[in-house]
């Protein structure tokens, strides 16, 4: 009998088969990627795990009968009223019920549920996409340290002996010193045993002799090695830049802000900001909502709880600046705000907004969305445009004024997703160079 | 000295060897067993998912099903809504079991007993394993296979040899030949039998039958022996759809033709397995329990381990009653455990009943002796109609029912009373009659100097029909693999009336317009 212990062979045997099913199926990951992620709050909406992919996708065939229809016999253990001729009402859902589709092969139309990581999840979600203006990085003051080697120092561990260098530095010592040479040395005690034998010239053997204890006290007195020789390599500490953002969320929660609106006004949100997590190691959400006065809120109170009121955009702006400038300075941290709302806005307040809007939010952020959402199902025929927004009037104005902005319509959940990837779509290199500069500035 | 194999819960690669030692001493010496050498081999639980989803073998070629099956099981272990099993065991020689190293001390012996003795003896003995299996040669054939396909990845693309792999799989339930064939005949009998044929002829020859019976003049007999000529060189009427596309497709390249024969191979070596489910497990099961009990009455094991094998013991042959939230069908273990332990009984300790039923085991005396009888000469099939005891059926108080779609009702057809027996053990061993539960699908025509038009009939046995979405599908990999359209009728064998008909027409996904 042999053993064998197994457990130390590489593992990630099926890794291959892994990536050829999620190639085979990754349109309809993807699909179910984006509806998983609707369910989820803002924050977790990264973390990968568990979708389901309806079953026919990725189903094996093969010939096998049918559930229902002709005669069939069932065999069951635990019989414990029924006789030879009793009648058995059929149960509900054809052949399904009692047990009695024993199903030996185990295969059920069920969806078909698996677990992605949550690399796999966000490289499906965010395929294709780019982040604008990911210049800003900051160094600050509570993130790690990375080692670099840099020179070397006099001073260190063994470990870090650099000996290369210790020697060259001997080496240029004795030379300089005219430290005596081992090959030197030899030759003169050959010639004083030559001279010694021959028995010739006392008087010159006496001297070389002195040489020689001259130049043996030179080599002990210089060292091979000195300590001044001795480098180590030296290694400096860097502190690691790390970029971190923020991401501000502002809606219009008055009243004609319907549940729908809201709905899809999340699901732009939850797309932001997996997007960032992707980018950005750190990831803050600011919730700000707004009807005629603006404040901040967690995110449940912010999707929930209802409010009325009129509406004034430029409070919410003015709540953004606040939190800007107590919290999140520029010069620290990327800015991303998008904002969402029906378009309403009262009309006196609609140069305030515009103004601040391009001289003191944009200034400071790296990007800037505003998401209009509609109600279901609104659809204009063509040709007959519905009536522009007051909101969407004026940021019109400033877009057109080369404000480094992005604006959107969106009517239907489906709409979301695509509006989304428009905005952010990997574009050729120098088309956004403009809006690029604005927004670093 | 203590004689315990091991004391606690902790196991090393010796306490496993001396488990294996004292097992082996019961299983051969008390219980005859004869057995491939033993392999065994300790996974951790990532490498059991491994071998979970390429169906157990220990190296198999890449396929994108093994990794959603891999991804299935992932999901279901993660979230504990399924354990892992304890052990895998491979129809080799040597005969490879898999362990996983969380098993405790006496899981292992448990394990070792289950897999390496009982699996092991039935892969050695039993008639249909040794009919179909070569357990010498599949491990050096998965390699190849693995090999082969890698390359054909290489040469022809991954996405082509996926298509024709899925369109393989699709077919593998009817890749196999169930019944044994002719062996082409030797050169030597082939002459021997040649003489034989003449000798007989000139023995019979009577000038009589030349003159006096008229000969049929006849263009109709020469039609119809062309006909069977050309059905006969095909082989038709043919069940295994991937021998009979290897064989005969006319567009496929060679890869393809080996790729399918890989696929087919590979479904024949699973062909027995699938037979023998139930004396399989019921085979194994026995043998463990007799082998722990065995340990555990001469001291090598301690009480505390008895009762943890009695709870896993329990717990793998519990058989939940219809009605229960459970219920997932008759487990294999239960009945082939209790199957096994009755017919020991019976040849021990008979009632006057099992006399009648079982006269030729009935108080024989020699329980392992019947049992390896058994386990050697029957499947599920065979083995339930013949050694269902009727004790074991009230046991189990199995009883049938009859589902008619035509009938309002289903009826209860037989209980566990002396009118039922019979008609509970013949409902039974057809729920193990692969020839049942598979549907009968075969090839019967083709006109290869015509439009090459496949008709395959489907018998539906008791008029239950394929479920269409499903054939659909399936249809459409095995005209993608014939090349011309592809008819399948579903005819009820009673009438000859054809119930339904599937057609499908190739999309040239698999082999290339140009006639590649």
């Amino acid at each position: 009998m042999h053993i064998i212990d197994r457990r130390l062979n590489p593992g990630g045997k099926s890794l291959a088969n892994r990536q050829r099913f999620m190639r085979r199926a990754k349109s309809l990951i993807r699909k179910a990627v984006h509806e998983a992620s609707a369910k989820r709050s803002i924050k977790d909406a990264d973390q990968g795990g568990e979708v389901s992919l309806p079953s026919q996708g990725v189903s094996e065939p093969s010939f096998r009968r049918a559930r229902s229809g002709g005669i069939r016999e069932h065999l069951l253990p635990g019989n414990k009223e029924y006789i030879q001729g009793d009648t058995i009402p059929r149960p509900d859902g054809g052949g399904r019920g009692r047990g009695s589709e024993g199903s030996p092969d185990g295969e059920g139309q069920d969806d078909f549920r698996f677990a992605l990581s949550h690399d796999e999840f966000v490289d499906l979600f965010l395929e294709d996409l780019e982040l604008p203006n990911l210049a800003k990085r900051r160094v600050t003051s509570t993130e790690s340290v990375s080692w670099h080697r840099a020179g070397y120092s006099v001073s260190g561990s063994p470990a870090n002996l650099a000996l290369m260098r210790t020697i060259r530095n001997s080496l240029s010592r004795r030379i300089a010193l005219r430290r005596p040479k081992s090959e030197d040395l030899q030759a003169l005690r050959e010639e004083i045993d030559a001279l010694e034998e021959s028995g010739a010239d006392p008087e010159e053997v006496a001297e070389l002799r002195a040489e020689l204890e001259r130049k043996l006290r030179r080599s002990t007195v210089i060292p091979y090695i000195d300590p001044l020789d001795v480098r180590y390599k030296r290694f400096e500490a860097r502190p690691k830049p790390i970029a971190q953002a923020v991401m501000f969320c502002l809606m219009d929660v008055s009243g004609s802000m319907t549940e729908h609106m809201k709905d899809l006004a999340k699901r732009f949100y939850i797309l932001l900001y997996i997007f960032l997590r992707r980018r950005y190691k750190h990831v803050d959400v600011v919730f700000i909502r707004h009807t005629h006065h603006a404040q901040e809120v967690d995110e449940d109170t912010f999707f929930h709880s209802p409010e009325t009121g009129g509406t004034v955009v430029s409070t919410a702006l003015e709540e953004m600046r606040r939190v800007v400038k107590e919290r999140y300075s520029p010069d620290d941290w990327n800015i991303y705000a998008a904002q969402a709302s029906d378009g309403d806005n009262t009309s006196s307040d609609n140069e305030r907004t515009a103004n601040l809007l391009s001289n003191e939010i944009l200034p400071v952020c790296q990007y800037y969305a505003y998401l209009e959402v509609g109600r279901e199902g609104e659809h204009f025929p063509p040709g007959f445009a519905r009536r522009d927004s007051d909101l969407w009037h004026t940021y019109s104005i400033l877009v057109r004024a080369g404000a480094p902005m992005a604006m959107r319509k969106v009517n239907h959940r489906r709409d979301i997703y695509p509006v989304f990837r428009e905005l952010f779509a990997r574009k050729p290199a120098g088309a956004d160079a403009k809006r690029e500069r604005a927004g670093v500035s | 000295m203590s004689d315990l194999l091991f004391e606690g819960a902790d196991w090393r690669f010796d306490t496993i060897q001396r488990a294996h030692d004292a097992i082996e001493r019961v299983a051969l010496d008390e219980l005859g067993l004869n057995i491939y050498p033993n392999q065994i081999e300790v996974i951790s639980a990532e490498q059991m998912l491994d071998a979970y989803s390429s169906i157990g073998m220990p190296l198999f070629y890449k396929h994108w099903s093994f990794g959603k099956h891999f991804a299935r099981n992932e999901g279901l272990y993660r979230a504990g809504m399924q354990g892992l099993a304890y052990e895998i065991v491979i129809n080799s020689n040597p005969c490879i079991s898999y362990v996983m190293e969380e098993n405790t001390a006496t899981m292992q012996a448990l394990v070792i007993a289950h897999a390496a003795f009982g699996h092991n003896h039935f892969f050695k003995n039993n008639y249909l394993f040794q009919q179909w299996t070569d357990a010498n040669g599949i491990l050096d054939y998965l390699e190849f296979a693995k090999k082969y396909v890698a390359e054909c990845e290489e040469k022809y693309g991954e996405a082509a040899v996926e298509r024709l792999l899925d369109a393989a799989h699709a077919l593998m339930n009817h890749g196999v030949h169930r019944y044994p064939r002719k062996r082409p005949a030797d050169l030597r009998s082939e002459e021997r039998r040649e003489r034989e044929r003449r000798i007989h002829e000139e023995r019979i020859y009577n000038d009589l039958w030349r003159r006096t019976v008229p000969v049929k003049s006849g263009r109709a007999r020469e039609d119809h022996s062309a006909e069977e000529r050309r059905r006969a060189l095909l082989q038709l009427p043919q069940e295994n759809l991937l021998y009979f596309l290897e064989k005969t497709a006319p567009r496929l390249q060679p890869w393809q033709r080996e790729v399918l024969r890989i696929v087919r191979q590979i479904a024949q070596y699973f062909y027995p397995q699938g037979q023998t489910k139930l004396m399989n497990e019921g085979c194994a099961t026995w043998v463990h329990y007799q082998i722990m009990t065995r340990l555990h009455e001469t001291g090598r094991i301690s009480d505390g381990a008895w009762l943890e094998f009695l709870h896993s013991h329990t717990s793998v042959v519990f058989q939940p009653e219809f009605d229960d939230r459970r219920y997932s069908g008759i487990n294999p273990y239960a009945l082939g455990f209790a199957m096994m332990n009755d017919i020991a009984r019976i040849c021990t300790d008979p009632t006057e009943e099992d006399r009648t039923w079982f006269p030729a085991v009935a108080g024989c005396g020699d329980p392992v002796g019947t049992l390896r009888y058994i386990w050697a000469n029957f499947r599920d099939e065979s083995f339930i109609l013949q050694y269902l005891s009727p004790r074991l059926i009230r046991q189990f108080r199995i009883f049938s029912v009859i589902d008619d779609a035509n009938e309002p009702e289903l009826v209860v057809r037989a209980i566990h009373d002396e009118r039922g027996y019979r008609r509970i053990q013949q409902g039974l061993a057809r729920q193990y009659d692969v020839a049942w539960t598979t549907p009968d699908i075969q090839v019967v025509d083709v006109n290869l100097a015509g439009d090459r038009r496949l008709i395959l009939h489907h018998r539906a046995l008791n008029r239950v029909l394929l479920d269409e979405t499903e054939a659909r599908l399936v249809l459409q990999h095995l005209a993608d693999l014939w090349g011309y359209d592809v008819l399948l009728k579903e005819i009820d064998p009673a009438s000859e009336a054809v119930l339904k008909e599937h057609a499908a027409s190739p999309r040239g996904t698999i082999l290339r317009p140009d006639g590649g």
